[in-house]
């Protein structure tokens, strides 16, 4: 089962190759890890896609946990949060499916933030699972290239 | 020794901070980053420097002192090569939970990243076999840095913290400042045992009719010995160990079961498969001791202490997991124990009959020199009282078969990473901070080639550890392995014909050495070593060539694969 967990860690230099070190040493899987300061400088917030079976995610906690540089560790899977990943992507744009790309674009809630003769740059930003709907409903246009940020979560308010 | 308040450079700031430390003894190897450190050693009198001959050898001194006594073995290497070379002795005490403290010289901080002379990222490279690692950039971080090294070294889980100093903080001065207290935000070990849990645990304790204890080092690390035995014995309760757990319990006791495992004991063995209580304290679940994980103390309920809660449900899933410390989590068992109502002697005659139909064994006849019997001889004459040290291998194991340990802090070894080369280093560590028992080293001849140059140290300091070289011209774990599971093709596993002669080679580092080749000559020799005290002593036992360790629980197999002996009589020598 896929496990989106939001970990604090010291924001020094390391830390980011602690955590993606420790997840390959042990045979995690990493599915996206994204990482930014927070409201404290001295803090950074990670969001790390992980998938597996109860027991792995447990030890995958517990890892996070054990580093020195890690202050707090939230699995967010179970509880009310909200996830948000950008999707920076460039198409083909000819004149016969540009249209339906616009319109595409307006359905996805997406900007475009470039635009050229032969080619197109739109933002979609939403759940990790919309960006990939929007991908997998763009490619028949020809992507030319793609971007995603990996997803960041945070709590819901109370 | 200077005062907080003081105006000091990075290497008097480095000194000060050992000192408030209590270090006794460093072990280390100079180099172009560390100049200004040895400048200042130079003068340094209450802390002693041991001069060792390859970093890898500082390491397993500092593990081995650390293990004897239970403080922080302390490292100082040079940049660059004198990095790597500890990274095999940092990797050893990370897998077992041994506390030190490595510091490194690095290149001066304005020169890192440019692959500059003698400059490897090491703290990169430690990353994963350390605890936690540090480089200082700033002088002013680095008193800060030592006091949080041999804080995290020693709180909670043992292991080893690296600290990377480049040249130019160590000359750099600033006002010298040691803080008295830290505070680490991501660093807060669970010590104290949640109480309920512990409760429960007594409870399942009182109740059970065949519960084993399986102690591993935790409760060597945690010094929680003493309650163990009040425990075991109030209770009726057998006990089984790990290799580092040997010790935690008396051997000689009735209720010590000896060692578990793949060559562990066959009652260990069967109480485990037949146990309907387990209570794990301070063990982590190796493969080494489970086996088919699925078949392992299949009909047990199994309680798990640790200190690490990443130790709990990681190789095995437990009905009752309690994290903390090993001495707390007895202690207060202790505390709330109900007087047992079950009737144990059933069960201890169960076991005492597994003992009986497949004690541990060997061939006796003749005047053939075997392992086992300088083993049992070395553990008859020191009555078990020495701190024994191993190598890895075959000897390794028929030690902790043959010895008897009935002192914790009594076996000195390469559990969890299995280093070859580990035992001449780490018995010389041990002497350094154990001075009223005799430090035995029992060591292969394949291994002891590994750190020979260490000989020079313990002869240079007149170390009187007692080295037992079982010498049988094969790497003969590998031997067996060769044997048992690769069709008897023995390749490179002959040293016969390349091996040195070992008496002429010790005699040349100036240490005094002896041969033995039969029972009534090792007898002897045995006894000369331990009435010989004026610097190190080797005795090349030439054993018996091919000998098997049994009994065998193979890799990923269940107790019912244990193999008790040779199958194929025909290799016997």
């Amino acid at each position: 089962m896929k496990h989106i967990i939001s970990v604090l860690v010291e924001n020094k230099f390391g830390s980011l190759n602690r955590v993606a070190a420790m997840f390959s040493a042990r045979g995690f899987n990493l599915e996206s890890i994204s990482i930014g300061e927070t409201e404290d400088t001295e803090i950074s917030r990670m969001t790390i896609v992980t998938r597996g079976e109860d027991q792995i995610i447990s030890q995958v906690l517990k890892q996070l946990n054990r580093l020195v540089d890690t202050i707090k560790v939230t699995d967010l899977t179970r509880q009310p949060h909200v996830e948000r990943e950008l999707l920076l992507m460039t198409l083909k744009l000819s004149k016969t499916v540009q249209h339906e790309i616009f319109e595409l674009i307006t359905v996805f809630k997406g900007k475009v933030v470039d635009i050229k003769q032969k080619s197109i740059t739109i933002e979609v930003i939403g759940s990790p699972d919309k960006i990939n709907t929007t991908i997998d409903i763009f490619r028949p246009y020809g992507i030319k290239e793609l971007a995603r940020s990996g997803a960041v979560a945070i709590h819901r308010g109370e | 020794m200077h005062s907080s308040g003081q105006t000091l450079n990075g290497s008097e700031i480095f000194f000060e901070c050992l000192r408030r430390e209590h270090v006794e003894y460093i072990f280390g190897y100079p180099g172009g980053s560390l100049l200004k450190v040895y400048e200042t050693l130079h003068d340094v009198k209450d802390i002693q420097h041991i001069l060792v001959r390859h970093e890898q050898g500082a390491t397993h001194m500092a593990e081995g002192y650390a293990r004897a006594t239970g403080k922080p073995g302390v490292v100082l290497v040079t940049s660059g090569p004198g990095a790597t070379n500890t990274v095999t002795g940092i990797a050893n005490a990370y897998m077992d939970s041994s506390p030190m403290v490595v510091f490194t010289g690095q290149v001066p901080s304005t020169l890192i990243g440019n692959d500059a002379f003698q400059e490897a990222d090491i703290v990169g490279i430690t990353r994963p076999i350390t605890k936690h690692n540090f480089l200082v950039k700033d002088v002013r971080e680095l008193a800060i840095t030592i006091r949080k090294a041999f804080y995290l070294a020693t709180t909670g889980r043992p292991g080893p913290v690296l600290v990377d100093m480049p040249k130019d903080i160590l000359n750099s001065s600033c006002v010298f400042d040691f803080p008295e207290t830290i505070e680490i935000r991501g660093f807060k070990p669970t010590v104290k045992c949640h109480i309920n849990q512990v409760e429960k645990a007594a409870q399942k304790i009182a109740k059970a009719k065949r519960p084993l204890f399986y102690i591993g080092g935790g409760v060597i690390s945690a010094e929680a010995s003493e309650e163990l035995r009040t425990l075991a014995i109030q209770h009726n309760i057998p006990v089984t160990m790990t290799l580092q757990g040997l010790g935690a319990f008396p051997g000689n006791h009735p209720l010590s079961m000896g060692m578990l495992g793949m060559h562990g004991t066959y009652w260990a063995n069967q109480a485990v498969n037949k146990c309907d209580l387990l209570i794990a304290v301070g063990a982590r679940f190796d493969d080494r001791v489970t086996g088919k994980v699925d078949t392992f103390a299949p009909q047990a309920y199994k309680i798990h202490n640790d200190i690490d809660p990443t130790n709990v449900d990681k190789n095995i899933k437990v009905d009752l997991p309690i994290v903390g410390d090993a001495k707390n989590f007895l202690a207060g068992l202790l505390e709330v124990m109900p007087p047992a109502t079950e009737n144990r002697e059933l069960w201890l005659a169960e076991i005492n009959a597994w003992r009986e139909q497949c004690p541990l064994n060997y061939d006796k006849e003749g005047d053939a020199l075997r392992t086992e019997f300088v083993i049992e001889e070395v553990s008859r004459q020191t009555s078990g009282h020495a701190v024994v040290v191993t190598d890895v291998g075959q000897h390794q194991m028929w030690t902790s078969q043959f010895y008897t340990f009935i002192h914790p802090r009594s076996i000195i070894t390469s559990g969890g990473l299995g280093t070859m080369g580990y035992g001449l280093p780490a018995a010389i560590g041990a002497a350094f901070g154990i001075n009223d028992r005799p430090v035995v080293l029992f060591c292969g001849d394949g291994g002891f080639m590994m750190n020979v140059q260490e000989l020079v140290t313990a002869v240079y300091h007149k170390i009187p550890i007692k080295i037992f070289l079982i010498n049988n011209s094969y790497l003969g774990m590998v031997r067996q392995w060769q044997e048992l599971f690769h069709k008897e093709k023995y390749s490179f596993t002959d040293l016969g014909d390349s091996n040195p002669d070992f008496v002429k080679l010790a005699e040349a580092f100036g240490c005094k050495a002896l041969m033995a080749d039969s029972p009534d000559t090792a007898r002897e020799a045995i006894k000369d070593a331990f009435a010989y005290n004026d610097g190190p002593i080797l005795i090349d036992f030439r054993v018996v060539k091919k000998d098997m360790v049994f009994p065998m629980v193979p890799a990923g197999g269940s107790i019912s694969d244990m193999l008790l002996a040779r199958l194929n009589p025909k290799t016997m020598v």
